[in-house]
C-alpha cells in the first residue's frame, strides 16, 4: 500500500547535483552523480555497501566536501571554490544558512549528550535560527507529543533507548522547521524491536507531505512509502523509478540481483 | 612513644608555609592554564611555524626535570647580559617569581596535551549534527565541543591540579620558605628526620585529598547526564 501523494512536477526544486563526484584519494567514491529532487518526494536511497549512499547523502548538506560537480539547494548554487583534491567551502555564511532549512537524522542519534532531550530540540532554534525560547519550547514540546516522547523531555540521551533516541533525533530536525530531510541509515543501528516506532513517525511525515531523502536497508518501508526510488552502484544511479515498477522485476538487473540477495539474507 | 608536643609544634610551624604554598600553586596554575590555552592552539594550528613552536614547547617542558628548570630560570638567567638591565629583572632575581614561571612553563605544557586529549574525545558525530544544524565557529565550539571537552578533561586536570601542589615543594630549594622549606629548617634544627617529614607528608595529603574531593565534587555535579537510569 503506497502512500498517495501528489505526483505534480510542477513543483519546486528541492535539491539538485549535477556531475558530483567524490574521491578519498586515489579511491573515488561518487562517479558522477546527476540527481534532482523535488519538494514533497520522498525518495529512498538503496544500493550495497560501498555503493556510495552515505557518502552522497553527506555530500547534500556538505558533510563531505564533492570533489567534482556542483550542488543546487532550493534553487541556489552552492558556493564552492577548488582546492587541491576536494572543494572547499566558499561562502560559509551561505552553508550554514542552508543547513538550518536541511536537516539530518543519523545513523547513530548523535545527540548533544550533555544536553536534555528537550535542551537538544531547543539548541538549534534558539542559537541558530534566533527564534524566541518561549515559542521554541512550545513547539519542541509539541512535537515530542508527536514522537511519544514528552515524559522523557527532562532526560539525557543517554538514560534513554535507541529508539527514542532516534525519535528525539528527528523531533530536533523537525524543530528546526526544515524544507528538506535526509535520514541517514535511521534504523540501520536499532535493535529489531525499536525499529518500528521509528518508522511509523517517518511514515506520519512522508504522508505530511515533506521532502524526505532516506538511505535506508528496509525495503519494505522503500517499496511502501516512496515515491521514488535511488539505487546507486559502484559510485554512479544503476536505477531508479517508481517503487512498484523497480520492485516488480525486470527493470534493472542489478537492482533484481541486490533485492534477492537482501531477502536471502533476511531469511535467515 | 609518640611526642605528640613535638609533632603538634611541627604541624603549626609548617602551617606558615602554607599560604605560600597556596599562593605559588595558584600563580602556576592560572598562568600556566592561560599559556597552555595559546600552546594548544599553536600546536593544532593549520600553520606549520606555530605547530612547531607549541610542539616544541611541550617536548621541552615535559621533556627535563622541573627541578632543572627551576635552577636554568633562578641561576642560569642571571648570566644573560642583557637581562639584569631589562624591565623584567626586578621579577626574575626574585625567587618567588623564579619558582611561579618554571611552575607555570611546566604545567602549561602538560595542560596543553591534556585540552589536545580531550578535544580530541568529543565525538565526530555530535559535532557533525551540530554543524549539519548550521553551527560553525564559536557557536559551535562554546554550546557543543568545549562543553564535552571540560567534562572529558576535567578528571585528568584534577591530577595535574595534584601534581601542581605537590610541585611547589620544590621552590624550596631556592630559599623560598614554603611548606617543604619550613620542614627543611625544622630538620637542621632538631635532626628529628621521620617526625618532621612524616607530618610534612600528611599535610600535602590532606591537602591533596581535599583537592580530590572538590574534583569529584564538580564532575559529579557536570556529568549528572551520564547517570545511567532507564525507565
Amino acid at each position: 500500500m503506497s502512500v498517495a501523494v501528489n505526483e505534480s512536477s510542477a513543483r519546486a526544486t528541492a535539491i539538485a547535483t549535477q556531475g558530483l563526484r567524490k574521491s578519498y584519494g586515489e579511491i573515488e567514491v561518487l562517479k558522477g552523480i546527476d540527481f534532482t529532487a523535488r519538494e514533497g518526494e520522498v525518495v529512498s536511497i538503496l544500493g550495497a555497501s560501498g555503493s556510495g549512499k552515505s557518502t552522497f547523502l553527506r555530500c547534500l548538506n556538505l558533510l563531505e566536501l564533492p570533489s567534482a560537480g556542483s550542488l543546487d539547494v532550493f534553487g541556489e548554487r552552492v558556493k564552492l571554490k577548488k582546492g587541491a583534491s576536494d572543494a572547499h567551502i566558499a561562502d560559509r555564511k551561505q552553508v550554514d544558512r542552508l543547513r538550518t532549512q536541511v536537516a539530518m537524522v543519523f545513523q547513530n542519534f548523535c545527540l548533544w549528550s550533555h544536553m536534555t532531550v528537550l535542551e537538544n530540540l531547543m539548541e538549534a532554534p534558539v542559537h541558530v535560527q534566533g527564534r524566541k525560547k518561549a515559542e521554541v519550547r512550545d513547539e519542541a514540546l509539541s512535537i515530542l507529543e508527536r514522537v511519544g516522547l514528552t515524559h522523557r523531555a527532562d532526560a539525557y540521551p543517554a538514560q534513554l533507548s535507541g529508539g527514542q533516541q532516534q525519535r528525539a533525533a528527528i523531533a530536533r530536525a523537525l524543530v528546526m522547521k526544515p524544507r528538506v530531510l535526509l535520514f541517514d541509515e535511521p534504523t540501520s543501528a536499532l535493535d529489531p524491536e525499536l525499529v518500528g516506532e521509528v518508522l511509523k513517525v517517518m511514515r506520519d511525515l512522508a504522508t505530511e507531505g515533506r521532502t524526505m531523502l532516506i538511505v535506508t536497508h528496509e525495503m519494505a518501508f522503500a517499496r511502501d512509502v516512496s515515491n521514488r526510488i535511488l539505487f546507486l552502484d559502484q559510485g554512479r544511479i544503476e536505477a531508479q523509478g517508481q517503487p512498484q515498477q523497480l520492485f516488480a522485476g525486470g527493470v534493472n538487473e542489478r537492482f533484481d540481483q541486490f533485492v534477492r540477495r537482501f531477502n536471502e539474507s533476511a531469511a535467515h | 612513644m609518640m611526642d605528640w608536643n613535638f609533632l603538634t609544634d611541627v604541624f603549626q610551624q609548617l602551617l606558615t608555609g602554607l599560604p605560600l604554598t597556596l599562593q605559588l600553586s595558584a600563580m602556576a596554575l592560572a598562568v600556566g592554564f592561560a599559556l597552555s590555552i595559546l600552546v594548544a592552539a599553536a600546536a593544532g594550528s593549520s600553520f606549520r611555524l606555530f605547530r612547531w613552536i607549541g610542539n616544541a614547547h611541550i617536548e621541552l617542558f615535559r621533556g627535563t626535570p622541573l627541578l632543572v628548570q627551576i635552577f636554568l630560570i633562578y641561576y642560569g638567567l642571571g648570566q644573560i647580559p642583557g637581562l639584569r638591565q631589562s624591565f623584567l629583572w626586578p621579577f626574575l632575581r626574585e625567587p618567588y617569581w623564579c619558582a611561579v614561571l618554571a611552575l607555570a612553563l611546566n604545567t602549561s605544557a602538560y595542560t596543553a596535551e591534556i585540552i589536545r586529549g580531550a578535544l580530541q574525545a568529543v565525538p565526530l558525530g555530535e559535532i557533525e549534527a551540530g554543524r549539519s544544524c548550521g553551527m560553525s565557529g564559536l557557536l559551535l565550539r562554546r554550546r557543543v565541543v568545549w562543553p564535552i571537552a571540560v567534562r572529558q578533561g576535567l578528571a585528568v586536570y584534577g591530577s595535574e591540579v595534584i601534581l601542581m601542589l605537590k610541585a611547589t615543594s620544590l621552590a624550596s630549594i631556592i630559599t623560598l620558605t614554603e611548606v617543604t622549606g619550613i620542614a627543611y629548617k625544622l630538620i637542621s634544627s632538631s635532626y628529628r628526620v621521620m617526625e618532621v617529614f612524616a607530618v610534612t607528608g600528611a599535610l600535602y595529603l590532606t591537602l591533596t585529598f581535599l583537592i580530590s574531593l572538590a574534583f569529584s565534587v564538580i564532575e559529579s555535579r557536570l556529568n549528572k547526564h551520564l547517570a545511567y537510569r532507564r525507565n
